[in-house]
């Protein structure tokens, strides 16, 4: 077995230096009665070539994004991701280590998570942000937690324009804390501001928004924000395609308290839906009731500037059922190729994508617009996401396009019942115009 | 065994950025001498206004005024403000920190608890096809069989392995299980009409089980462990009441000892009607030889990150599979994967489910890693693992019994607890002060201060992969360190010497936290 350097005499060796005569008194300890008597049952073990063969054969299975013209987005995003990604932050030195317990043998993961922290903040806007969380769904989860704790409220609202399965888990998270879950029904594509403003009340902890939301649209998250902090309640906005912020009003802007989000876009792969990176920032005020793993820069014995992880009493390993959560292992590396990304676009790069994507996705929209048939859902202002109102049934467009080559946009109705016939549609940087024109032939010879 | 010397790299970032910057001149010889320990600049100190690094296409559609599209009142009013560097300076800066780093790929890393394990570069091949990388998560299933199809079997390997009925793969890391397992055990009370306020744990658990429990909305009541490093058999009888809902416990524990009374905890647990859970961050020691399953476990979770070698980068991404019995299954995270004949599904429509606890699947890219591992051990080759890794573990303490405390002097599983007891009462130097003087014989260092129930605590896990030779090398210096300990104390107590950086102040960091760069720091 290769990774089993041991052999045969140096077994010998190990077990005369122990003092047993062979492996199985090493488990000893272990009760008959538990003890496994006959071999596991599991596919046989294949030679490196067979399985590269074997692992070729599945993935050809699948159909991926290389295959296709992909106007799908809905929380995982098909961004051009620069060549420094992969051969920087995939190097083993980073891909084969452990969190950086010993801080001074771990200075290259440590600073550049610090620096991970500080390129979210400017993002965002914000004072402070984390090493990473499991993924948006899970921070946005954590967030509400951490607006609970806060605040001492225990009502969560949250808008039906989130990610739906973002809610899903938010309500998974709270299940079995003191914290109820209510919900604002999205108005023209938006989260009305005036309903907000009704339903909050001084038991409320938190308005969870996204922005540019799950139908694409641009939230006003100033007129939000006023909605919540005027009865004391904190602006949580969740954002799910963070490439918008290059162009579009950062959350920290209009007054966001707390900002969770899915890093994906930022250089990480598709990946079947993970691993993914969770976004966590807030304000300077509440840095000691953020989740999860914080790097903080200070100097050593000689006033060198070096990288810890702290305020670990926030954690669970020190403060365990009092932290702030139970967060241990976390997306580092997803963290480390945002890091990457961000700095390869750079300030103007950043920029420059997210322009592309809005001229792109806006050029696809107008030209949908004018089909006959098709509407846009939604007048509000949108990023590289909108909203069509279908005349046959968005599964069926799916269908026919894939015939062509081209992967649609997400059927709506299977999270909003009331949105059968709409479908959301992605256009990234990647879509050229020649395959925006080619989606809508093929739209207009469908009717 | 010598210190390890770094070999600096001709164009390692920072050799004259900083000094250069203030307009010093750069001596040769001092540079090429100081370069190891010179600081490397953060990334917005590099480059300069206006310099890019990055390749857009043109836009090829027709030119619509930016106001048209996103209205001014939508729009950031300043840039980010994001570094402004070339491709080559992106390239020089992250290869000078990964330089600055310690991984598997480099060395020994014997952290206990944490499975540092060889990450097999096929799984990195595999798991990087583009069949899997470029895989959206909501492509129609009939895009996606090939997916599908590895998580089923992924799916029934888990389950022979652990004896359990069935897996999911939802959760991103063993906490994120941990959280799962236990909504599904609530919701699994719930329906049988029980209100149980509370999780047991053993006082040598993880932190991440109390936390996990809170979490969940539990109560958290901790066991004592016994003279023998089990769990006091008693004292859990005492605290099993019908309050309770779950005993979370480890097994091999976080002594590296298996739990000789494992039937007698399982039965005490279920004669309360509790439910018990396996915290399977030990699995590496018991592959092939018993399973979980057997023991009397109702649900676990397994860190893929740690027995089954997906690289754990940094800090994450991990992998949680959660494991259950028959009578937790309805309760599974939606979706579950299905087989109908050849074809292969998601199955989202299941009433008792406790939902989601992430978006999509999980950390699929680990999952092709684990599957690609099982494909490359067969059963034969996870039960030598698991063998081997226990007869490194026993060998290593064999030769460090006489130069440390030994709390716990038993055979051990994977892994095994000293202290440096002796060496902080006779000369004054602590369990921190001997892992700190570990990194100059470089080696990373083992867990330290856990388990909370032996002082000074030494925790080490060489897992299977490691060679006799680098387990001597290891050896040696822990024993160098032990004689340095009495010859010259403060040579140990002042360390490291030979890394990057030397002793960082953690309070400072801690009281006046500085999180994120900013032009004047």
């Amino acid at each position: 077995m290769k990774y089993i350097p041991a052999t045969a005499a140096e077994r010998a060796r190990m077990l005369e230096a122990i003092g047993v005569p062979d492996v199985e008194a090493l488990f000893r300890d272990v009760p008959g009665e538990v003890r496994l008597r006959r071999p596991l049952d599991l596919p046989p073990a294949m030679a490196d070539q067979d399985l590269l063969a074997h692992m070729r054969r599945l993935a050809e299975r699948n159909v991926d994004c290389d295959r296709l013209a992909c106007f799908l987005g809905a929380g995982a995003y098909d961004h051009f991701v620069p060549s420094t990604v992969p051969h920087l932050a995939l190097r083993p030195e980073f891909l084969t280590a452990y969190t950086p317990y010993q801080a001074e043998l771990m200075q290259g993961e440590l600073q550049a998570i610090y620096e991970y922290q500080s390129m979210m903040c400017e993002l965002l806007a914000m004072d402070i942000a984390n090493a990473s969380m499991y993924d948006g769904a899970s921070a946005t989860g954590e967030a509400a937690s951490m607006a609970a704790d806060l605040t001492r409220r225990s009502d969560v609202l949250v808008s039906t324009a989130v990610h739906p399965e973002y809610r899903q888990v938010l309500r998974t998270y709270t299940s079995h804390l003191p914290i109820t879950i209510r919900e604002i029904p999205a108005s023209g594509g938006v989260t009305p501001a005036e309903a907000a403003r009704t339903m909050i009340t001084d038991a409320t902890a938190a308005l969870i928004v996204q922005s540019p939301n799950f139908f694409g649209c641009l939230e006003d998250g100033a007129a939000l924000a006023r909605a919540a902090h005027d009865r004391g309640a904190l602006l949580v906005v969740a954002i799910s395609e963070p490439v918008s912020l290059g162009l579009v009003t950062p959350p920290g802007e209009y007054g966001a308290d707390i900002v969770t989000g899915e890093g994906q876009a930022l250089g990480n792969a598709l990946n079947f839906g993970g691993p993914y990176l969770g976004i966590i920032a807030t304000r300077q005020e509440f840095v000691r009731r953020i989740p999860g793993r914080l790097v903080g820069r200070t100097v050593d014995t000689e006033g060198r500037p070096g990288y810890v992880l702290t305020l670990q009493t926030r954690e669970q390993h020190i403060r365990r059922a009092r932290a702030t959560s139970n967060i241990c292992t976390n997306e580092s590396l997803n963290a480390l190729i945002a890091a990457v990304y961000l700095a390869t676009l750079g300030k103007q790069g950043i920029r420059e994508v997210a322009e592309l994507c809005a001229r792109k996705a806006h050029y696809a929209r107008e030209r949908i617009a004018g089909l006959r048939g098709y509407r846009i859902a939604f007048e509000a202002p949108t990023f590289n996401e909108f909203v069509v109102r279908c005349p046959i049934p968005p599964a069926e467009i799916n269908r026919r396009l894939l015939e062509h080559g081209i992967l649609g946009g997400l059927a709506l109705g299977r999270f909003y019942p009331d949105l059968a016939d709409a479908w959301l549609l992605c256009v990234t940087e990647r879509r050229t115009r020649e395959e925006i024109d080619r989606l809508v032939d093929h739209l207009e010879a469908l009717q | 065994m010598s210190a390890r010397k770094r070999t600096p790299t001709h164009e390692t970032p920072g050799a004259g950025a900083e000094a250069g910057a203030r307009g010093e001149r750069v001596e040769p010889a001092r540079a090429a001498r100081d370069l190891r320990r010179r600081p490397v600049p953060v990334i917005f100190e590099r480059g300069a206004p206006g310099r890019t690094g990055y390749s857009l296409p043109a836009s090829d559609v027709p030119d619509v005024p930016l106001d048209a599209i996103v209205p001014p009142a939508y729009r950031r009013a300043q840039p980010a403000a994001l570094p402004e560097v070339s491709e080559l300076d992106v390239v020089r800066h992250y290869t000078a920190l990964s330089h600055r780093n310690f991984s598997v790929d480099e060395g020994f890393y014997p952290l206990g608890s944490c499975t540092m394990k060889y990450n097999p570069k096929i799984n990195e091949d595999a798991a990087r096809q583009p069949g899997f990388a470029r895989l959206h998560p909501y492509a129609p299933e009939e895009l996606v069989q090939g997916a599908l199809q590895l998580l089923w079997e992924l799916e029934r390997d888990m389950a022979e392995i652990t004896g359990m009925d069935r897996v999911t793969f939802q959760p991103a890391a063993g906490a994120h299980g941990e959280l799962t397992a236990l909504l599904m055990i609530s919701r699994y009370f719930e329906e049988k009409g029980e209100r149980r306020t509370t999780v047991v744990v053993p006082d040598s658990a993880h932190g991440t089980n109390p936390a996990s429990a809170a979490l969940a909305g539990y109560k958290v009541v901790e066991v004592p462990s016994d003279r023998r490093g089990n769990i006091d058999l008693e004292a859990l009888r005492a605290v099993l009441t019908p309050d309770v809902a779950v005993l979370m416990f480890t097994n091999p524990n976080t002594l590296g000892l298996f739990e000789e009374q494992i039937t007698e905890v399982a039965r005490a647990v279920h004669n309360v009607g509790a439910q018990l859970y396996l915290d399977g961050a030990n699995c590496n020691a018991i592959l092939g030889i018993t399973r979980p399953g057997d023991q009397g476990f109702d649900a676990l979770h397994l860190n893929l990150h740690k027995t089954f070698t997906t690289p754990h980068g940094g800090g994450g991404p991990g992998a949680g599979a959660v494991g259950v019995k028959a009578h937790l299954v309805p309760y599974l995270p939606v979706p579950t994967v299905e087989r109908d004949g050849q074809r292969f599904l998601l199955d989202g429509d299941r009433p008792k489910s406790i939902g989601k606890v992430r978006a999509f699947y999980g950390n699929f890219g680990n999952l092709v890693r684990a599957y690609t591992y099982l494909r490359t051990m067969g059963a034969a080759g996870l039960r030598e693992a698991a063998e081997i890794a226990v007869l490194n573990a026993n060998y290593l303490l064999s030769r460090l019994r006489e130069h440390y405390d030994l709390p716990y002097d038993r055979v051990c599983k994977h892994e095994f607890v000293l202290s440096g007891r002796r060496q902080r009462d006779r000369y004054r130097v602590t369990t921190k002060d001997m892992a700190k003087r570990l990194l100059d014989y470089g080696f990373h260092a083992p867990t330290i201060y856990f388990p909370l129930i032996v002082e000074e605590a030494i925790m080490i896990e060489p897992t299977e992969t490691e060679s006799l030779q680098t387990l001597d090398a290891f050896a040696e210096a822990m024993i160098a360190i032990a004689r340095e300990a009495e010859a010259d104390p403060e040579l140990v107590r002042t360390a490291p010497h030979e890394t990057p950086v030397g002793r960082l102040d953690e309070v400072t960091a801690a009281r006046k936290p500085n999180l994120r760069w900013r032009p004047e720091t």
